[in-house]
């Protein structure tokens, strides 16, 4: 048998790692999706290609998130191994070894946001982040648009590419007043930089095939289809499934399958998805033979009956509501700008952040330099009931002069008042910068 | 006394084993149409004169199924497959009888759908119309809970003259593998049982009374009584036998490329601290890929006798043979020759030899030794080149854990070791070019035999216990037990180690220093809404793969 499409696949279950022993996100998870594509041969046949994962550097982390007060300190074996499997797919890919890719990995990374104090979501630093960072830095690579599929809000690697116009993000998800992390809601739609280039696309509990590919095919493959990315990267969360036991949706390994093949991802990236026995086996297994161009006809769940989980019309009629929302707003993205931040040279904000899987409470202000040429050098104070504080300066990819020396000036005036730490993200240069602030 | 006796592509050799040397060899041609005749012959003449009493055992290394299956000698075997949902199972067709029933299992062995007995008996009907007597039957995840092929043995088992099941071939998971695994079984059982009741008759008549143990892929080697439930288990043992053949003189603190060059190919093989690498899943072929341990060997198509010649400027080798080098009566120039030229070799007609690498040398206008030294270096980077992509290809396997990410052993090799007709000739070239200390192993002659030999029985066994479903089963060997929720890993690695035992006494003896070695050792507690249901157990043991103890002073005599 061979696949039409040279497919590579990462696969690090990581047997050895939990958050704790009954936590969703444990050494089980991707047990029995291992029995299911090794049972099936499915890495015998030819032209699926299993690639053993890198390991990211901490340069690499770098460039991505602010970590307090650094990588090793929020990150564990398993982590640097998760974003180095998706950098092992994403290599691939660029070398042209495969023609698309996935990386089965855990832990996942999409709750994962810049500053990072410990784990939110069950995720500490974002694999897909980190990954689209490698493919900007060594293969020059510019426009990138990241497919959300998890369901729940991608809201880490939202924040990540918040002020960013290069990288498109859209999410799909469900309806944040349902379900963690609350957010993801239509009016989210970037920072002043960058509005329009995040799309938020919550949909109702209860959301089948139909649904589902009805928004793929009527509001992200147009918006894709304008955009035109050099590259798809799918953040992959299986857990809109209908067993899955933390969300409320109804989608199927079929759906799964049949999404991937509209959405042609380069790079698929495994997020959450817990319904480990019911579910993850048969999701895995569609969107394995889907990426290669095989047929997944027959993979279906113990079980599957596509009637017993459609949803009914008003739900549907809804989703179609939000689709046409989303598609208005991606069409007016550059009035969005003035109509919702005005016009200002500098942007401020301040938030504060909740990481449920450590129980951190971070405070945040942030400061942005509104630019046309750019996606704008900002500084992010931010400190937590951990005692841990950073002021980090990020000049962007592709800054303009202006901005880079806005980022310097900021970085020199910066006397570390009050935080254990300052720091400059400089990624057109690829360079960092470090100094102790006066915080004991 | 052991013998030892490998039937190779041209020769077939055999030597007679004393503790410490090698009392007796014998070289016969091999007889492809005849092997029984030529295993008989070898057998005859090493023993003429000898007590025959004293050997405890005979080890062979017969090329007899793989050759079945190559010229599609085999009986054409039908399967019932039972798959449930995934891949269609009509893509790994192997056999125009070949049936697909309904009836599915789930990634724990609980039952999805009922096994569809009508369908079944439909297909036996079938078959035994078109005259088919050997079937397999293999559903998936049956490693998981057999009850479905057993189930369907059942009803079928009295009208065929043998039924194999896919849980017998290995606990590992791969339906398709397993599908093509218990086919070859099924398909060379005839000619193999034929084989074994000949030889054992005329081994009886002849007076001869002794174990016979057939050597396997892996570098073990089972007796023969056990083969014949499992006779695809000795394909290609040849490469096993050379490889075990160096290993019995290799330096343990190293790890090693064993480069075995023969006429048409080199067949290379690694070896880390003493231990031939394996083959992960198993060993493909043909068009096979299977579920059958065997060694990680690799064969390039350049040998002594490749076929050299010039396309489109330049110097082109293998990977075809078209007969022996010009200095040994051929046709066509070779490597060989090329060592004629340079003065390397003389036991044959240095004239002819020149010949053929002259007309290499004008067609790329050098000089004749200019040409012969090309050719011989090419030969030796290419051979050096492929030893380095195998290895990188085991440093970069996967893996699944941190503990094997952070663990996982990166080979670097310190020695080589040659084997075959050129060995001897090649080594320094190939020191030279690749910077690592290169040597021919002693008594390379006869190393494969040997290694046949001195091979150990091996066998492996897979358990895996699901204490939520209060089971626990280790397929290959047929057993399974309920458990209670307080089965725990350790009570399933000694179950494992027990059955282990009592399937090395069955394979042919369990030697009083055999290494039991822990392949997997996995067990995960099954969470279900946030509370333990039970523990999910994977084990899995193997005799250690080596030499007979007590004849490690042989091999460097």
């Amino acid at each position: 048998m061979k696949a039409l499409k040279k497919t590579g696949l990462v696969f690090f279950p990581a047997f050895d790692w939990a958050i704790d022993p009954t936590h969703p996100e444990r050494e089980e998870r991707l047990l029995y999706t291992q029995d299911q594509v090794f049972e099936e041969g499915l890495l015998d046949i030819d032209g699926i290609i299993e690639y053993k994962p890198g390991m990211i550097t901490d340069h690499e982390v770098g460039r991505t998130h602010f970590c307090l007060t650094k990588p090793k300190h929020v990150m564990t074996e398993s982590h640097y191994i998760s974003a180095g499997g998706a950098k092992t797919i994403a290599r691939a890919f660029m070398e042209k070894e495969i023609d698309n890719g996935f990386a089965l990995v855990r832990p996942p990374g999409h709750h994962a946001m810049r500053m990072v104090h410990g784990g939110r979501g069950f995720c500490n630093v974002n694999n897909e982040a980190i990954m689209i960072e490698i493919l900007r830095s060594e293969y020059g690579v510019k426009r990138i648009a990241i497919v959300d599929t998890d369901c729940h809000h991608g809201d880490g690697t939202q924040d990540i590419f918040w002020h960013d116009p290069d990288v498109l993000f859209i999410s799909l998800h469900q309806d944040g007043r349902t379900l963690y992390p609350g957010s993801g809601f239509t009016n989210e739609f970037g920072g002043p930089n960058a509005a329009g280039y995040t799309i938020n696309i919550p949909l109702p509990p209860g959301t089948s095939e139909e649904g589902y590919l009805y928004t793929i095919q009527n509001c992200v493959l147009p918006i894709l289809e304008d955009f035109k990315p050099e590259i798809i990267v799918n953040s992959a969360g299986q857990d809109n499934h209908y067993s899955d036991p933390i969300t409320n949706m109804n989608f199927s390994a079929q759906g799964y399958a049949k999404l991937t093949t509209m959405l042609k991802p380069d790079i698929a990236v495994l997020e959450g998805g817990y319904s480990i026995e019911g579910a993850l086996p048969y999701v895995n297994a569609g969107i394995i033979l889907s990426m290669a161009g095989l047929d997944y006809s027959k993979v279906t769940e113990p079980g599957y009956d596509p009637e017993r989980i459609k949803e009914d019309l008003r739900t549907l009629d809804a989703i179609k509501k939000t689709c046409d929302q989303v598609l208005q707003i991606w069409d007016m993205r550059d009035e969005l700008k003035i109509k919702a931040y005005g016009e200002k040279p500098f942007y401020e904000r301040s938030r504060s952040i909740t990481y449920d899987t450590d129980g951190i409470w971070e405070r945040q202000s942030e400061i942005l330099r509104s630019c046309e040429e750019c996606g704008g050098t900002f500084k992010i104070r931010s400190s937590s009931d951990r005692d841990y504080s950073m002021a980090g300066i990020h000049i962007p990819v592709g800054a303009c002069d202006k901005c880079k020396e806005i980022g310097y000036s900021w970085y020199d005036a910066e006397n570390g008042d009050g935080h254990n730490i300052v720091c400059l993200q400089d990624r057109p240069k690829d360079e960092f910068h470090k100094k102790k602030g006066n915080k004991k | 006394m052991i013998i030892g006796l490998d039937i190779g592509g041209t020769h077939a050799d055999a030597v007679l084993i004393d503790k410490d040397r090698i009392l007796k060899q014998v070289k016969i041609p091999t007889d492809h149409s005849d092997l029984f005749s030529t295993v008989l012959e070898g057998l005859s003449k090493l023993t003429e004169g000898i007590n025959t009493s004293e050997i405890s055992r005979a080890v062979l290394s017969t090329t007899l199924t793989t050759n079945a299956i190559a010229e599609k000698k085999t009986d054409n075997a039908g399967m019932i497959i039972a798959a449930g949902p995934g891949l269609d199972p009509e893509l790994f067709r192997m056999s125009k009888n070949y049936f697909i029933v309904e009836g599915a299992l789930d990634h724990r062995g609980r039952e999805i759908k009922k096994i569809d007995k009508n369908q079944v008996l439909a297909a036996a009907k079938k078959m035994k119309e078109k005259g088919v007597q050997h079937v397999g039957i293999v559903t998936k995840f049956s490693t998981r809970n057999p009850e479905h092929e057993k189930e369907i043995a059942a009803l079928i088992a009295k009208d065929f003259d043998a039924v194999f099941m896919g849980h017998n071939v290995s606990g590992n998971l791969n339906f398709p593998r397993r599908i093509a695994t218990t086919y070859l079984n099924a398909s060379v059982y005839p000619v193999h049982k034929a084989f074994f009741e000949a030889v054992i008759k005329s081994l009886d008549e002849k007076g001869l009374k002794f174990p016979i143990h057939l050597l396997k892929a892996d570098g073990g080697t089972m007796l023969f009584e056990a083969s014949i439930n499992q006779p695809a288990q000795t394909i290609q043992s040849g490469p096993a036998a050379s490889v075990m053949g160096a290993l019995a003189s290799a330096p343990k603190d190293k790890d090693i490329i064993v480069l075995d060059i023969g006429g048409t190919t080199t067949d290379i093989a690694i070896l880390i601290s003493g231990v031939p690498v394996l083959e992960p899943a198993g060993i493909k072929i043909g068009a096979y890929k299977t579920l059958i341990r065997s060694l990680k060997t690799k064969s390039i198509g350049m040998g002594g006798d490749s076929f050299v010649r010039v396309e489109d400027g330049e110097v082109k080798i293998g990977p075809e043979r078209k007969g022996p080098a010009m200095a040994f009566g051929g046709s066509s120039p070779t490597p060989t020759d090329a060592l004629f030229v340079l003065g390397l070799a003389s036991d044959g007609d240095k004239t002819a030899a020149e010949k053929g690498i002259s007309e290499i040398a004008e067609k790329t206008d050098r000089t004749l030794i200019e040409a012969a030294d090309e050719i011989f270096r090419s030969t030796c980077r290419q051979i050096i080149e492929c030893a380095d992509e195998m290895i990188d290809e085991i440093n970069s396997r996967p893996v699944y854990t941190i503990h094997d990410f952070i663990e996982s052993y990166q080979i670097n090799p310190g020695l080589i070791m040659v084997m075959g007709g050129p060995a001897s000739l090649f080594a320094p070239m190939l020191e030279e070019m690749s910077g690592i200390e290169t040597v021919a192993v002693p008594s390379w002659g006869v190393a494969s035999a040997l290694g046949a030999g001195l091979s150990r029985p091996t066998c492996e066994v897979t358990f895996f216990a699901d204490t939520e479903r209060g089971i626990a089963i280790a397929p290959e060997e047929n057993f399974s037990m309920e458990v209670k929720h307080n089965f725990v890993k350790t009570d399933a690695y000694s179950k494992a180690c027990e059955l282990l035992k009592k399937k090395a006494a069955l394979h042919g003896g369990l030697m009083e220093d055999s290494q039991i070695e822990t392949l997997e050792d996995l067990s995960f507690n099954m969470i279900r809404g946030y509370r333990s249901s039970g523990k999910n157990i994977r084990i899995r043991v193997q005799i250690k793969p080596g030499l007979m103890p007590g004849f490690e002073s042989i091999a460097q005599s």
